[in-house]
């Protein structure tokens, strides 16, 4: 039972049952809103304050203590400025482009379990609802691209549409091999399944997992839809106002979402000694938010080729043969599953990880992977 | 067998940037703080000392833009008293050569660089304005007895101080500390 339906069950008390039902899942859809709200905000905060700090610089620090109020200034400035369409433009599409994006990102969280029960809906078929519902915000970046008849951002939109199509193969796999071992696709069952995080049960596919959803949602050193240097800003060169706003925040959005998953299943969701579980989640998605930080700041943005080569080269062999040792593992030695299996895929990752990286050194005259 | 070519690089790579992670930012805040500027700074101004003129004129001679300008009248102690002395900093080039030809050390080079204003008539420093005082205080132009009086310029917020640059990453303790000596 979750949280959602003892409330729900309270309800009934006071009012006819359809009204509790309604009344139960909009309190917990505005919860969940608010919570992503909030989460972005800070996310959009400590994301501009890290890099800096990263690049040796302060980071935001003139809008109230610590510059907390920058982001406050920043909308204020969005929401006041004008609207534009572009004249040949097509209005619907550009119109209905934000929400397209921003849409799934929020619809993601309805399946994030954040404590034992605490989940919106706790549905059979959780990680499959999750890949289906995350890819439509590609849709509504190709209507970005589409509706601002401009040729650059056309070409973002292209590569967005290419890039989510290549990384969605890893992923999925990747997330398979948490399935196999867990037993089920429902997200809740999946965490209470960790008894140890299965980043160490299987690593390949929790690296692979990693740098995959970081590719899909477009973060540095994936983020090929707004190279500034190449095609401008991409998708949103055409947006101003809270239309581009909108943009902005379910980028954010999106990356939490990826948090979000990654946390729940590679890193044991809510579970965690000591600390109460919905804070134990919430140190989890920021450590995760971290890495991806650090690798932005890190890493240059990779070429379009480059990027290919990589998702099909490397990352789809490497989640292929991960797949196959943890299904032939769960299959043939369910007896030696946790610390015989952490052995040996520890040192499957750490052999196939350094021959492929072999296979993409670039230098001494090689330009291509 | 080089590691370069087995993916180390991009762990490299994760390291330095954690390390630049781990650095106390070195972005000056300009207004709160100030970085020491250097001991022979030629600074926006020049500093007159009145009781070592003697109203020579030497300064004037020797200022390639002719920008100096004075006038004196015979005193009563067989001297000469200063009437004007006005130069007009928008014109003046800072070459210092006023400073190095004064024959009885009475004119030095000014340590400041904030003296940016709305008229350039404002620029024109009479001679009330050229006196040394408290705040404006000569700098070490060829005057090295002055420069070794002065503190060492510093290049970066938090080095060069007793403690040396130490990791004060959090706000509240960095505060403290930050500013001018």
């Amino acid at each position: 039972m979750t949280l959602i339906g003892q409330f729900r069950d309270w309800l009934i008390n006071f009012m006819p049952e359809w009204a509790a039902y309604i009344v139960a899942f909009l309190v917990g859809v505005v919860a969940i809103i608010a919570f992503v709200l909030v989460m972005i905000i800070v996310f959009i905060y400590l994301e501009r304050r890290l890099i800096g700090r990263f690049q040796v610089r302060l980071g935001p620090n003139r809008c109230g203590p610590e510059g907390i109020f920058q982001l406050i200034a920043d909308s204020i400035k969005l929401l006041t400025k004008e609207d534009i369409v572009p004249a040949k433009g097509d209005f619907w599409v550009h119109f209905l482009a934000p929400i397209v994006t921003f849409a799934p990102a929020l619809m993601v969280f309805a399946v994030v379990p954040f404590h034992k029960g605490v989940v919106l809906t706790d549905l059979d078929v959780g990680i499959l609802y999750v890949v289906a519902i995350s890819s439509i915000s590609v849709v509504g970046i190709y209507m970005a691209g589409w509706g601002s008849n401009n040729k650059y951002s056309l070409i973002a939109a292209l590569r967005a549409v290419a890039q989510a199509i290549s990384y969605e193969l890893p992923v999925v796999m990747a997330a398979v091999g948490v399935i196999l071992i867990a037993g089920s696709l429902s997200l809740s069952k999946i965490v209470e399944a960790q008894t140890i995080p299965f980043f160490l049960l299987q690593p390949l596919g929790f690296f692979i997992f990693l740098l995959g959803s970081m590719a899909e949602i477009n973060r540095s050193p994936f983020d090929l839809l707004e190279a500034e240097s190449e095609i401008v800003t991409g998708y949103n060169m055409e947006y101003s106002g809270m239309k581009f706003g909108l943009l902005y925040l379910s980028e954010y959005g999106h990356t939490l979402a990826a948090s979000c998953i990654i946390t729940t299943l590679f890193l044991g969701g809510w579970q965690g000694p000591l600390l109460p579980p919905f804070l134990w989640f919430l140190i989890k998605v920021l450590l995760v938010f971290f890495v991806f930080l650090w690798v932005r700041s890190t890493v240059p943005r990779l070429r379009v080729d480059q990027l290919m080569a990589f998702a099909w080269k490397c990352l789809l062999p490497m989640a292929l043969i991960n797949l196959l040792l943890i299904g032939a593992q769960v299959l043939w030695f369910p007896k030696a599953l946790p610390w015989g299996m952490m052995v040996v895929n520890f040192a499957v990752a750490g052999i196939l990880i350094l021959l492929w990286s072999r296979l993409f050194a670039l230098g001494g005259g090689r330009v291509e992977v | 067998m080089r590691f370069e070519r087995y993916g180390i690089g991009i762990i490299k790579g994760l390291m330095v940037t954690m390390k630049n992670f781990l650095r106390p930012p070195i972005t000056l805040q300009y207004p709160e703080e100030k970085l020491i500027t250097s001991r022979r700074i030629r600074g926006n101004e020049l500093v007159w000392q009145v009781s070592k003129c003697t109203g020579c004129a030497t300064c004037a001679k020797s200022c390639p833009q002719g920008n100096i300008e004075i006038v004196t009248h015979l005193g009563t102690e067989n001297n000469y008293v200063v009437d004007k002395l006005q130069v007009d900093t928008g014109k003046c080039m800072f070459c210092g050569l006023c400073v190095e030809s004064c024959p009885y050390e009475a004119l030095f080079m000014g340590r400041s660089y904030e003296r940016a204003t709305y008229r350039r008539r404002e620029l024109v420093l009479s001679k009330e304005a050229l006196e040394l005082s408290e705040d404006r205080q000569p700098s070490g132009y060829f005057y090295p007895r002055i420069e070794v009086l002065l503190p060492r310029q510093t290049l970066l917020l938090y080095w060069d101080r007793e403690d040396g640059q130490k990791l004060c990453w959090f706000p509240w303790r960095k505060k403290a500390n930050r500013g001018r000596r």
